[in-house]
């Protein structure tokens, strides 16, 4: 029996008010998603429980209970109080997938701050972008992340502490501050801000076609969804072991990878290390992990190794198996029930909706290829791009549209009102992705509707390469599409026009890769660079990315009515 | 130590690390699997490899496993120098 039972009967009378009783919340009361994570989970008796088995690539390990989570949050909570940090502060972890990140980010939110974490692979222009556009107050590092906070901090005048967890070694410079946090007096009793449903608690930043990332900013609220969907998408159970392979720098590692199994008193495996086929295989071996939460990219790279490798290993202790990030193509769901005797469920959302809208539930027959249906509580169409009226027909290709409403959904982009209420049309919330249902009411995935870029399950917008590329020596012009590829669905692909006295080159295509790679992260590094001489262009000198990109992927050009003649 | 496993060690520290990060790196130092060099990465240190070493290492062969330490990484130029 899964914890969703019928599909059918939950779709009857579906109220989240349910998931407000379980977590016994009533309208009106504080509720601080640092509390519920922790603290509520101690006094329902489960402060002796495993919640946190955490590991490197080394091998070494370290366990934390329910209450060590309520006590070493309370000291995080307190250690930033005590530096003056107040609520509504933005404070970003900008950390690896060690423990103080975790602890850290139920820490922000118990004290009332806004958690701003970020993907530690970030070069200093996306640092700088996102730290600048949140103001940020605080941001809690590791010393081999400092430099690139180093190299920004003059342009960042609101940014107050620099808080480095592990301080040994050469001494720490202007607003730098070290903060053991198995050294510090643990704070048994913290007073947890009394935040309440509309309170914000996360801000993640998310890439669009147009412009720098924007801060898709959650609430406290969003609690309720995302312990419902853990509880019957990843159906998470109290003796479950699980794993989320996302990195919380993204949305699925803060609403899947701390809230939704916290929430529900479930314990959870942390692997602070790159991929490994072997590593991965014998971590689920070893901990006999129950429930996996993956992606695509993981999956296929998977794949390439081949059903053999998997079955060197015991995995028999896997019962249900997720996945999010980018279609999930069907190849993989059959093949990995051929690898581990169990299918992925696909489940699909964004940054903006903060948990899971769309899915395969479990006990819900599975459609290789599919996205599923809609979570209980979530009104999901598909829209006419024009009229953005729900299209009856199947088969049709439409935006994926969602009624608003739910309870995880942002709030706003931060500091960017405009953008926010232009993500809405005709009562609906647009997600930017286009897809077709079919006569059972299943989503199918066809593509984005914009330029945006979906590399590995990650969102790039074209934009901000381009602008990289500009203050690049050599590049006088520049376009930056997604082309497909086998294993992250799609990388990106740099058009380069150079500057006169500068020749296309492996060095300077080489030198161009790596440049992105250190200023933004290394997914927006451009995976292939086509040095051009010109790029095309509308007559008021718009680069056309659609041209380049129907080009790559074969698709018609479409209308070239205002392409600029050479 | 071997030529290709320095060229490779010192490209890592030069690209891969920050100036002040003075973590050690020998020829068996985990790069992929340790989070030194993501996998998106791997492929301008494929280019960098291909580039240098006048090779061309198909996609195939450029798993994660094959990029994870100096020592594979150098199996795998000399293995792509004789085809």
């Amino acid at each position: 029996m899964t914890n969703i039972g019928s599909y059918a009967d939950r779709l009857t009378n579906f109220d989240w008010s349910l998931a407000e009783r379980e977590l016994g919340y009533r309208k009106g009361d504080p509720i601080n998603i640092g509390w519920y994570c922790s603290d509520r989970i101690c006094q329902l008796g489960m402060a002796e429980k495993k919640a946190l088995i955490w590991e490197d690539f080394h091998g070494t390990s370290k366990t934390y209970t329910f209450g060590d989570l309520r006590v070493l949050s309370n000291t995080i909570a307190s250690y930033l109080t005590g530096l003056g940090l107040a609520p509504g502060d933005r404070i970003c972890l900008f950390l690896d997938r060690v423990p103080e990140l975790y602890i850290g980010f139920l820490g922000i939110l118990k004290m009332g701050g806004i958690a701003q974490p970020l993907f530690s692979a970030f070069g200093e222009d996306s640092l700088f972008t996102r730290l600048d556009n949140a103001k940020t107050a605080a941001v809690i590092t590791q010393r081999k992340h400092v430099a690139k906070i180093r190299k920004i901090l003059q342009q960042l005048p609101e940014l107050r502490h620099i808080i480095v967890i592990d301080p040994d070694g050469p001494p720490l410079r202007e607003r730098e501050i070290g903060f053991r946090l198995d050294q510090a007096p643990r704070v048994e009793n913290f007073a947890v801000h009394p935040t309440t449903a509309e309170s914000p608690s996360v801000l993640h930043y998310t890439s669009g076609t147009t412009g720098q990332p924007k801060g898709a900013q959650h609430v406290h609220y969003s609690l309720i969804s995302q312990y419902l969907t853990a509880k019957w998408v990843l159906d998470l159970r109290p003796d479950d072991l699980y794993w989320c392979n996302a990195d919380p720098g993204w949305v699925t590692g803060t609403s899947y990878g701390i809230i939704g199994p916290w929430s529900n008193g479930v314990t959870q495996v942390v692997l602070d290390a790159g991929f490994s086929t072997e590593r991965w295989y014998s971590l689920i071996q070893k901990h006999r992990i129950t429930v996996w939460y993956s992606a695509p990219t993981a999956i296929r790279l998977l794949m390439r190794e081949g059903t053999a490798v998997a079955r060197k290993y015991n995995l028999s202790s896997l019962r249900h198996l997720c996945s999010v990030g980018e279609p999930l193509n069907a190849e993989a769901v059959l093949w990995s029930k051929e690898a581990y005797g169990l299918q992925f469920h696909d489940t699909y959302w964004q940054t903006e909706t903060g948990s899971i809208v769309i899915t395969n539930v479990p006990g819900m027959p599975i459609k290789p290829g599919s996205m599923g249906r809609p979570f209980p509580g979530i009104t999901a169409t598909v829209v006419d791009p024009k009229t953005f009226e729900p299209i009856e027909s199947t088969a049709t290709v439409g935006l994926i549209a969602l009624r608003p409403g739910w309870p995880s959904m942002f709030r706003t982009y931060w500091n960017n009102r405009v953008t926010y209420e232009g993500k809405f049309k005709n009562g609906w919330y647009i997600c930017g992705d286009r897809a077709s249902l079919d006569v059972d009411g299943y989503f199918w995935f066809v593509g984005r509707d914009d330029d945006v870029i979906n590399t590995g399950g990650h969102l790039v917008g074209p934009f901000e390469i381009e602008s990289a590329l500009l203050e690049h020596p050599a590049v006088a012009e520049s376009a930056a599409i997604g082309k497909p590829d086998a294993v992250n669905m799609e990388v990106v692909k740099a058009f380069v026009a150079l500057k006169p006295g500068f020749q296309p080159s492996d060095e300077l295509d080489l030198e161009i890769m790596n440049f992105i790679r250190k200023k933004l992260s290394p997914l927006a590094m451009p995976q292939e660079i086509e040095f051009v001489k010109s790029l095309p262009k509308t007559r008021s000198g718009k680069i056309m990315r659609r041209v380049l990109r129907a080009q790559e992927w074969g698709e018609p050009i479409g209308d070239i009515s205002t392409l600029e003649n050479d | 130590m071997d030529d290709i496993r320095q060229a490779v060690l010192d490209y890592i520290r030069k690209e891969y690390l920050e100036e002040d990060d003075d973590r050690e790196l020998t020829e068996t130092t985990p790069l992929i699997s340790g989070g030194i060099v993501d996998s998106f990465s791997m492929v301008s240190l494929k280019r960098f490899l291909e580039k240098k070493y006048a090779i061309q290492i198909p996609d195939a062969d450029a798993s994660p496993e094959a990029f994870d330490t100096a020592q594979s990484i150098e199996a795998l130029v000399r293995r792509f120098r004789k085809a």
